[in-house]
């Protein structure tokens, strides 16, 4: 009887767990490119470490990138990015919040590539924008998600300042790109 | 069966508890379920903006493959009058290239129109503060500096006539160590005890070696302007040291992308340790003040990470 009852009390203690777990998908190591293309100068870094958490029964999706996380190929440019520009020790992350939209009738847990719009906040430099942009959701037959997305930030729109002497190098609007391969948590 | 009614009230707070922490924990953040963010070490950066803080060393190093090239100018005194335009018509010169062998080792030279003086130093970051992931408080680096005048002798103000114009005799050494801690995104303060040797002095009553304390730091007082000071005591009690005064130097830095611009006001002729430490001749107070300037241009000649980077591509493809 007294075994009886702990067994219970585990199984209805640990039912709202299952429950919860059951949908989430996850990945610690995903990635964010950036370019800067300027005809006098190139420059791009990433990320390789992005956590990102996607619910696909209510299309939830979340990002968290570390700004020292980012790789330059100059070890002063990554200096200068998170000093000046990203000032990353008033401000360690960049966030992303939102909503993952798929077609209407589609649905995302069947193998194949979906074109999805991404809605939401993303927060960097303190500043907080809400964008919409297309990506593509890729499940795998064994139920693995890629998403993959390409978008456009442009610096100024979250508060950071391009000093006029290195305009000329630092493009207006920035090419992100977004990979992240989730696993089922 | 008392208890087992209990037992199932039990049971079914206990769910509750649960679903409600689970729901807050979702409505919250997330990201959460996936545990907490591991600890990766990071170190302290920028704790200056430059591997100088004027004429002394800073607590940085470069970084591997990068070449630092720096033109360090002072004018005349300040105080030298009309006829030399305030001292704009003088000049003290030092060309000077370092280069980060790793991120923790650093070599340089520099020519000074000061005594025609070639100097060259070596400077290892031997600790480095610590914001996450490890303990140490403080950034340490050592440097040893050497310089030699090419002047004739009868020109370097040190050269007793009884002395033989030996090349060791134009040599002088200094050792110090630059300890220091960013103490916020603002404020970094650092101490550099260290000690000029001189192989060759004036005088009889002049000692060769001169224990030094400089005192330096920096506050930041916008993302790209910081105010710099330093001074540099030479410890009392060390022989005869007439004309001289210690070093002190005021200045703004400015950056601007690759380029680092430091205005400064300095009492201090020369650019290398033996020159403002020990030959300093200006009274600051006295208006013996030289406006100038140092302009600091990295280059990355070389990319330790290139190869890595290229492996990686080679096997996503």
């Amino acid at each position: 009887m007294r075994s009886n009852r702990h067994a219970l009390n585990t199984a209805l203690f640990l039912l709202p767990l299952v429950l919860a777990a059951q949908d989430k998908w996850g990945s610690r190591d995903g990635e964010i490119t950036f370019f800067s293309s300027t005809p006098m100068e190139d420059i791009t870094a990433v990320n390789p470490k992005v956590a990102s958490v996607f619910v696909p029964s209510t299309g939830a999706i979340e990002f968290s990138a570390l700004v020292k996380a980012f790789e330059f190929r100059k070890a002063m440019m990554q200096e200068h990015f998170n000093e000046d520009y990203m000032e990353s020790d008033q401000f360690p992350k960049a966030t992303f919040k939102g909503k993952v939209i798929a077609k209407s009738g589609d649905d995302l847990t069947r193998p194949g590539a979906h074109a999805v719009s991404v809605e939401g906040d993303l927060t960097m430099h303190g500043v907080t924008q809400h964008i919409t942009v297309p990506a593509t959701m890729t499940t795998a037959a064994d139920g693995g998600i890629q998403a993959v997305c390409d978008f456009k930030v442009k610096p100024a729109d979250h508060g950071i300042k391009v000093p006029s002497v290195v305009r000329e190098k630092i493009a207006e609007s920035l090419d992100v790109k977004v990979k992240i391969g989730y696993t089922k948590l | 069966m008392k208890l087992t009614t209990h037992g199932l009230f039990r049971s079914s707070l206990a769910f509750a508890l649960a679903a409600s922490t689970l729901i807050s924990h979702a409505q919250d953040d997330l990201l959460q379920v996936l545990g907490p963010d591991t600890p990766t070490v990071q170190y302290t950066s920028a704790s200056f903006k430059s591997t100088r803080v004027i004429n002394g060393q800073s607590l940085e190093n470069l970084p591997q493959g990068v070449l630092d090239f720096r033109i360090s100018h002072r004018f005349g005194y300040l105080n030298s009058g009309i006829n030399e335009f305030y001292g704009l018509d003088q000049a003290s010169f030092r060309l000077g290239f370092d280069y980060g062998l790793t991120d923790r080792l650093m070599i340089g030279i520099g020519r000074s129109t000061y005594q025609k003086t070639v100097d060259g130093l070596i400077k290892y970051k031997l600790l480095r503060q610590c914001d996450q992931g490890c303990g140490m408080p403080v950034t340490m680096n050592i440097v040893a500096a050497t310089s030699v005048t090419t002047l004739t002798q009868e020109q370097v103000p040190w050269f007793a006539d009884s002395a033989a114009d030996d090349f060791s005799n134009r040599l002088a050494y200094s050792f110090q160590v630059v300890v220091g801690r960013k103490f916020s995104e603002g404020l970094t303060v650092e101490l550099t005890p260290g000690v000029v040797h001189r192989n060759l002095v004036a005088t009889p009553e002049a000692q060769n070696d001169l224990y030094n304390l400089g005192l330096a730091g920096r506050v930041k007082v916008s993302k790209r302007i910081a105010l710099t000071g330093e001074y540099f005591y030479v410890l009392p009690d060390q022989g005869y040291r007439e004309p001289f005064h210690n070093s002190l130097a005021l200045g703004v830095d400015i950056q601007t992308g690759g380029h680092v611009f430091q205005l400064q006001v300095t009492n201090s002729t020369g650019m290398f340790e033996r020159a403002y430490i020990t030959e300093t001749t200006g009274d600051f107070f006295n208006g013996d003040i030289h406006f100038g300037f140092n302009i600091s241009r990295v280059f990355t000649i070389y990319d330790p990470k290139a190869k890595a980077r290229k492996k990686e591509q080679e096997n996503a493809k």
